[in-house]
């Protein structure tokens, strides 16, 4: 798509104009080449590229490395038990919400557009906090679940905010379907319920499929929030811990930053396939499907 | 409900720190990320693949990550500044990849046809992209990159969490640990100051997007 949209942004470039992107291409080039200099010889200038730095992340004879790859690992295990137990709670709860506020009347729904509205509207690092803080006051013992209380406290959290969006992305999706959809259906006969359950929501998760993964990477992503507010041991609070007995911030950073990369990056390619195949899987009806998607796959994160 | 009567000004004073940190924000990763966004899509080769591997790499990463990447890698390396500064940095960088993904898409979604036209009547590149293209891509960009601020309003809560002091969330902190209000109302407070800020941008947005919407 960005191939199609940059050349026809420009004309296939003359012999003039390829000098002179060639030029551009070189100056910038040597510019940025400069700027990486500067920044290497700093970063050697502060001995950040000493051994005694790096090896006890790389280099697995360093008596470190293995303690150290160990508490990583534990920290990846209890970054992807938080995200998996928010994203399942989430969805469970986001699609009832979403499907409560779609099939409430006109009043009844009132308290449940407000919650809504007022969830979405605060940060997710808020609705954290006040968990934390406010829940051990009410007396909830959520050290007794497994886990931990840390744990918890993040997934309550995160889970407090995700299932209004998921909810909402279940309900934006409906209403892109065509009206039709809904009429058939309880022309045929089925009851509301089933028309919902049967007909409505399977299309709308269908379309909203590329929003729902992003928001899971979101919610991955936001797992480490428990670092900054210091209620649970995760892959970036165990990095932490790692860099302060180590005294290596930077190096250890970098190893978490790329295992964070690494993880989105492989969940937006499994959610691309998974796109790829649920939209190629079956016969005419992924026409609805495919139009309706078009609009939303050209501006959420690929 | 004294806990928040009685600190009115603390609250008005946190509520402002930490209003100004989201405005520097929003001007800040504009004005990168549009850079970021016009490095991607120029005819230059290396600008082209910095671009795409910024937005790569900003993108997947947490922001958190990199909040402590500047708090905690820049002071190694002899940068030292106020946590403030650190946060607004990380916020702006993070943000910026964001705000470039949400402009590409709009000047992604002119058609076709209008840079077409736009070089059949000889212009040249520089002319298209700023005369027919970018003007019609940032009316399209607007709820895009409005939903994109909005989230970094809220994530300037994460830097406030971080410890920027004197903001709302350090307010919050104080009241409940320091001095022993309840947590109820003083983290209501908190959550009532960012809704605040969250609420009347959104309405702001929604009024921006009907001002400018185009018909196509």
């Amino acid at each position: 798509m960005s191939a199609a949209a940059e050349t026809v942004l420009y004309d296939a470039p003359g012999p003039r104009a390829r000098r002179r992107h060639l030029v551009a291409s070189l100056v910038a080039a040597v510019a940025l080449l400069a700027v990486a200099a500067v920044v290497v010889s700093r970063l050697d200038d502060q001995g950040q590229f000493a051994a005694e730095l790096w090896s006890p992340l790389l280099s697995p004879s360093d008596e470190d490395f293995h303690d150290v790859w160990r508490l990583l690992g534990l920290g990846l295990l209890a970054t992807l038990k938080a995200a998996v137990l928010a994203i399942v709670l989430s969805l469970v709860i986001g699609s009832v919400l979403g499907v409560a506020r779609m099939m409430l009347g006109r009043r009844g729904r009132v308290p449940l557009v407000g919650l809504v509205e007022l969830l979405r509207g605060l940060p997710v690092v808020i609705t954290i906090y006040f968990v934390s803080k406010v829940l051990p006051e009410t007396g909830a013992d959520l050290g007794s679940l497994p886990g931990g209380e840390g744990l918890w406290i993040l997934v309550i959290g995160l889970t407090l905010y995700n299932s209004v969006i998921i909810a909402e992305i279940l309900r934006a999706g409906v209403s892109s379907l065509p009206r039709g959809q809904r009429e058939a259906a309880l022309a045929v006969g089925l009851t509301p319920g089933a028309t919902m359950r049967l007909v409505l929501l399977p299309q709308a998760v269908r379309v909203m499929l590329p929003a729902l993964i992003s928001q899971v990477v979101v919610i991955l992503k936001d797992t480490s929030l428990a670092a900054v507010l210091g209620i649970y041991i995760e892959l970036l609070r165990q990095g932490n811990l790692i860099a302060l007995t180590l005294k290596n911030p930077l190096q250890v950073l970098t190893v978490v930053g790329l295992i964070f990369i690494l993880l989105n990056y492989l969940l937006s390619r499994v959610a691309t396939l998974l796109e790829r195949r649920l939209s190629g899987s079956s016969g005419s009806g992924d026409d609805i499907a495919a139009e309706a998607s078009a609009p939303l796959s050209a501006t959420a994160p690929a | 409900m004294s806990a928040i009567t009685d600190n009115l000004d603390l609250y008005w004073n946190g509520f402002l720190r930490s209003l100004g940190l989201g405005l520097w924000g929003l001007v800040g990763s504009l004005l990168l990320g549009t850079l970021v966004a016009i490095f991607r899509v120029s005819p230059v080769a290396p600008l082209r693949a910095l671009g795409t591997a910024w937005v790569t790499v900003v993108r997947n990463c947490p922001l958190t990550v990199v909040l402590f990447f500047f708090a905690f890698g820049l002071p190694e390396i002899g940068i030292n500044a106020d946590f403030y500064w650190f946060g607004l940095a990380a916020l702006i960088v993070y943000t910026s990849a964001f705000v470039c993904e949400a402009l590409r898409s709009g000047i992604n979604a002119v058609p076709a046809g209008q840079a077409e036209a736009a070089r059949a009547i000889g212009l040249a590149f520089t002319q298209t992209l700023t005369q027919v293209i970018l003007p019609q891509a940032f009316r399209t960009s607007v709820p895009p990159v409005g939903s994109v601020l909005i989230a970094m309003l809220k994530n300037s809560a994460v830097v406030g969490a971080f410890g920027v002091g004197r903001d709302i969330f350090s307010v919050g902190e104080r009241l409940t640990s320091a001095q022993g209000y309840a947590a109820l109302p003083v983290v209501t407070g908190v959550a009532i100051a960012y809704l605040l800020i969250t609420l009347p941008a959104g309405a702001l947005l929604g009024a921006l997007e009907r001002k400018v919407a185009i018909l196509r």
